[in-house]
């Protein structure tokens, strides 16, 4: 039996406060009844002798204190799982909106979960091909990692994620994978132009979808994340397949929790976020990763747009502190109609260095990507100066990196958004580059790579 | 033991009324499925205490049981190579018996009950014995011998003591003091929020040697120092430590990773016994003890985990050994304390941290240090704690960086546009110290050459004009430049590129010996001088510039430290090239 109440006290924001409560449990999920009979859900943040604090999931218009019903279910908030989730389409907490038959679940799994054993997991050690040279290349994605998308309002990532999404794959491997996708608090349009793509390369049948837009209720995009990743590690860990966890746009979901926080009165940490953001997200993103002896793996490509593009942000700070390396969009490749605008300096892969390299991709990945990355960097620092003091100002040696810079955004960065490029094409670009700067600069390759991959020919001595 | 009930649960927070006589910092146990707390404030009959496990499901009228015992850890042989979370739960043995995910409620000592060792008498029987004095050994792994010592507030004759094989609850010894016998085993425990005791506190006197060029010529940390790593997500500073737990020239390594990536654990777990170390030629993790509360781990345990490594680090310094620990990121512990005093309802400071931030993390840094141990020995012990801060938005001007700058002695400053660039270490020389330097220019003078700390300045004030021609070539370009000041900018790219940077992942340069720093540094000096000569002597600044030997000092980090005599043949290189630089023309 349910333990129903009408006894709401206050309903402030999403929060109720609901008195006279026995047996409440930190955690636990409520049904609340409305007065017009629609039905709601909820759970319990806080509790005190018999005071129940509760947020609400859905929107609280339409609440009163007098007839609106609260239902303690004894259970914290689930989801039921089964292979029959491949396929389908849920709303935010996990009920289906794609028309199709509810889902006759395996098992009903906690949405929290619990922490994975530190022990337990093993470390991420196998590249995973996007056809995207700027990731391949210089911030490769692993099998197991946690790589975001830094974005910001009107810049492609969507069109990325997706580009990623439908090209990634394992070097030399034919194994069963997935997606799991969770949408929080994005519009119609880009949610649609995601399934859509899965659609038309029949990776819907291989997709998961939880999607919570912009008009749902912002609340329920706090349960949105962990659904996506319950039913991700169903998949991954129980029926051993590959699963790319796409969470967008994680900057809402950090405002509902704001939004939660600001109603409780909690001391705000930075721009108003909760103290406890950093720990919040950890519980989101560090459900990425592989375990010993489990032949499946969960990795997540979270998108979030950085408020102001400014990456020190609590979002995109407190995210870059817990993922394993960020790819970070900019606006000015972006109108330089740079596509994808991806800013390799301040992106990072933290697991480039075991991923890559002799046996997974090739013997020179490492060096080259270094000093691509170094003689873009130089490169860069040369045209502010070519900005400030005219290119008169340069010396030979800053020409030759000057124009290595425009050529390597033009060749290198620049893509097509179907264009699925190699591994060894990718290096094989990176190589060509470097042939236009003096031998002698590059300093982080070694003779036998350059000779063996840069040949003699070209290049100023 | 008196039981409770809970009255309120918020988050890792709850509140039980009806403990008798509860103290503060009293271990309890919460609920059916007696998850781990501790009291951390008392009000009326109102016990606030922290949970150190997710209490979702727990609601009042749950049961709270009060163990009377502070949190403490389980000291003894079977320490090193383990892993455990913050308060000292044995991660392997927990995934063995509970699975991958770590279930609440889980109970595992910190050390194994059953396993046997090799328990070697050192004190014979009728001896007079008082705290710190070593009964008798057991060599817990092939580097490490373990030393039982008498447990502090314990003297008087051993009435008995046997070597043999025993398991860690079984007697080794008896005191017999006032008031009757004490049975010793080679099991203690030790409250770890309390200090260990020592005899005498002392003076840093020698460098650890970190095998990290920047640190160890320009910024070295002291046995028994602290130090600071704060920068920018990326930047470095897991990398760093990491180096430092690999590298240093500790005898135990604890390294606590408090509240970060899970992945850290799992490569520093899979890494180090695989991994020779330089000074004893075995696995790394045989010195290695690793404390892991990740970042999706209770917030609660990871506060307490950083004493809880502190306490273990006191354990080994109480033998006499030089530990190491690395507290990475002590940012994320000041978090959690954070939430926990919100949780209270605490009046929050600057940023929502409590008040009392600051004394916290200086009564943390104070249990570093070097002493004189308990004992007759008089061993001498030190613990050198080097804790990483991650200010949010790099902003060093947060509090958690500021109340560590007021304490700790040396500043490593990371920096994202280093790291931009992949200059590694990013740390900034230009703003990073080291207050140890002085001391530890003795030692060098003694154990390395005469000449490096003169070297070493030579080689700063380099860098540093560096960055002021830097600012005129930003301003008017390299023109304005004279030819001596473009050799300085050359020289100084030298510093960086050839002696700063450091690849971590590279097998030749991950470790550089004292010797071979001077070495390096030696080879871009003498270049330098001798460009300097050459010039004067009105060589052609192209020449100078381009001279061949330039390559070879490029490709010094990669010399092996058994093939340090490369060097002469480098530097008479240098010599030859400069000195026959065609005279003005
Ligand atoms: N000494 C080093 N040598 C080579 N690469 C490094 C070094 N230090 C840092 N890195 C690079 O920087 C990345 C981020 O370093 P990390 O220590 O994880 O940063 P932080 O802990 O400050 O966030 C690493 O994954 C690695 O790619
Ligand atoms: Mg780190």
């Amino acid at each position: 039996m349910l333990k129903e109440y009408l006894s709401i006290k206050e309903i402030v924001g999403p929060l109720l406060l609901v008195e006279g409560v026995e047996g409440a449990k930190y955690g636990e999920l409520v049904e609340v009844e409305f007065p017009d009979g629609s039905l709601g859900l909820g759970n319990v943040l806080e509790v005190e002798e018999d005071k129940v604090l509760l947020q609400s999931f859905e929107s609280t218009r339409g609440m009163n204190t007098t007839q609106t019903r609260v239902r303690f279910t004894g259970k914290g908030i689930e989801l039921g799982v089964s292979r029959d989730l491949l396929g389908r389409t849920f709303d935010g907490l996990g009920r289906p909106i794609d028309g199709g038959p509810r889902i006759l679940p395996d098992k009903r799994l906690d949405i929290y979960g619990n922490p994975i054993n530190p022990y337990a997991r093993d470390y991420p050690t196998d590249f995973i091909q996007t056809g995207i040279s700027s990731i391949d290349g210089l911030n490769p994605l692993v099998r197991g990692q946690k790589l975001p998308i830094f974005s910001a309002s009107g810049l492609p990532h969507s069109r990325i994620a997706a580009q990623i999404a439908r090209q990634a794959g394992v070097l030399g491997r034919q194994e069963e994978f997935a997606v799991v996708f969770g949408a929080m608090g994005i519009t119609f349009e880009e949610a649609d132009y995601f399934i859509e793509d899965f659609r038309n390369t029949a990776a819907i049948e291989r997709s998961v979808l939880f999607i919570n837009l912009a008009d749902d209720p912002a609340i329920e995009r706090i349960a949105t994340p962990r659904m996506a990743l319950t039913a991700a590690e169903y998949l991954a860990y129980e029926l051993n397949m590959h699963v790319l966890v796409i969470l967008t746009d994680m900057t809402y979901y950090c405002e509902a929790l704001r939004e939660i926080s600001a109603a409780r009165k909690e001391v705000p940490g930075r721009r108003g976020y909760p103290g406890y953001l950093y720990t919040d997200l950890a519980t989101i993103y560090e459900r990425a990763g592989r375990i010993k002896e489990a032949s499946g793996s969960i990795t997540q490509i979270p998108v979030l747009s950085m408020p102001d593009d400014d990456k020190t942000h609590p979002i995109p700070d407190l995210t870059g502190y817990i993922t394993e390396g960020q790819i970070i969009l900019s606006r000015e490749l972006h109108r330089r109609g740079i596509y994808p605008p991806i800013d390799v300096l301040p992106s990072l892969s933290r697991l480039k260095e075991k991923g890559i390299g002799e046996g997974k991709t090739r013997e020179d990945h490492s060096a080259l990507s270094n000093q691509l990355f170094s003689a873009y960097a130089r490169g860069k620092e040369v045209k502010e100066l070519q900005v400030i003091l005219g290119e008169a100002a340069l010396t030979p040696e800053d020409r030759l990196y000057s124009s290595f810079t425009d050529e390597f955004e033009d060749r290198f960065i620049r893509q097509g958004e179907h264009e699925d490029r190699s591994i060894e094409e990718t290096l094989g670009i990176g190589w060509d580059l470097l042939k236009i700067l003096p031998r002698s600069e590059l300093k982080r390759v070694k003779e036998e790579q350059i000779a063996r991959y840069m040949g003699t020919e070209g290049g100023p001595a | 033991m008196s039981e409770g009930v809970v009255v309120k649960v918020a988050g890792p927070l709850v509140v039980a009324r009806g403990l008798q006589d509860p103290k503060m910092y009293d271990l309890v146990k919460v609920g059916t499925e007696r998850l781990m707390g501790e009291i951390i404030e008392l009000r009326g009959d109102r016990a606030s205490i922290q949970v150190y496990e997710e209490t979702a499901g727990m609601g009042p009228g749950d049961e709270v049981v009060s163990t009377g015992e502070p949190l403490s850890v389980e000291l003894g042989p079977g320490l090193l190579g383990s892993i455990y979370d913050g308060v000292q739960r044995p991660l392997d043995v927990i995934r063995k018996k509970h699975g991958n995910y770590i279930a609440r409620g889980v109970e595992e000592p910190g050390l194994d009950r059953e396993k046997s060792w090799d328990f070697l008498a050192v004190a014979q029987e009728g001896d007079q014995v008082q705290p710190g004095d070593v009964l008798g050994t057991v060599q817990e792994t092939s580097v490490i011998l373990h030393k039982l010592m008498v447990p502090p507030g314990i003297a008087g004759r051993l009435a008995g003591i046997s070597s043999g094989s025993f398991n860690v609850e079984q007697p080794v010894a008896v005191i017999e003091r006032e008031g009757g016998q004490v049975e010793v085993t080679m099991l203690q425990r030790w409250p770890v929020r309390q200090s260990r005791v020592v005899a005498t506190k002392l003076a840093p006197a020698e460098p650890l040697i970190t095998g990290q060029r920047i640190i160890d010529t320009f910024f070295p940390i002291a046995r028994g120092g602290t130090a600071c790593v704060p920068g920018p997500f990326g930047s470095g500073k897991t990398v760093l430590q990491h180096a430092i737990a690999k590298w240093a020239n500790a005898e135990i390594v604890v390294f606590v990773g408090c509240g970060e990536r899970g992945n850290e654990m799992t490569d520093v777990l899979l890494e180090f016994p695989e991994i020779t170390d330089p000074y004893t030629g075995r696995p790394l993790m045989e010195r290695t003890l690793l404390i892991a509360n990740t970042s999706n781990m209770p917030v609660a345990a990871r506060e307490a985990s950083i004493y809880t490594g502190i306490t273990l680090a006191e354990y080994y310094r109480d033998m006499g050994y030089n530990v190491a620990l690395q507290a990475d990121s002590t940012s994320r512990w000041a978090e959690a304390l954070r939430e926990i005093s919100g949780r209270l309802e605490e009046m929050p400071g600057e940023e929502g941290y409590p008040a009392y931030l600051g004394t916290r993390l200086a009564a943390f840094y104070e249990r570093a240090g070097r002493a004189v141990c308990l004992g007759a020995e008089r061993r001498q012990g030190s613990i050198t704690a080097v804790g990483s801060v991650s200010p949010p938005g790099g902003d060093l001007s947060e509090p958690v960086t500021q109340a560590t700058l007021r304490i700790v002695k040396v500043f490593w400053g990371l920096e994202d546009k280093l790291a931009f660039a992949r200059h590694f270490p990013a740390i900034n020389w230009l703003i990073s110290y080291s207050l140890y330097r002085d001391k530890m220019e003795e030692f060098l003078r003694a154990e390395v050459d005469e000449e490096f700390p003169a070297l070493m300045e030579e080689a700063m004030a380099i860098l540093q004009r560096e960055a002021e021609l830097q600012e005129i070539v930003r301003l008017v370009g390299i023109e304005a430049l004279s030819f001596q000041e473009r050799l300085i900018l050359e020289t100084a790219k030298s510093l960086r590129e050839d002696f700063l940077q450091q690849n971590a992942f590279d097998e030749a340069d991950a470790f550089t010996s004292m010797r071979k720093q001077f070495l390096m540094l030696t080879a871009i000096m003498t270049l330098h001088r001798s460009s300097v000569q050459a010039l004067e002597r009105g060589g052609d600044i192209k020449d100078v510039l381009q001279a061949p030997v330039r390559a070879d000092i490029a490709t010094c980090k990669f010399i092996r430290e058994e093939d340090l005599v490369q060097f002469d043949a480098i530097i008479a290189r240098t010599r030859e090239q400069l000195a026959v630089a065609p005279a003005a023309g």
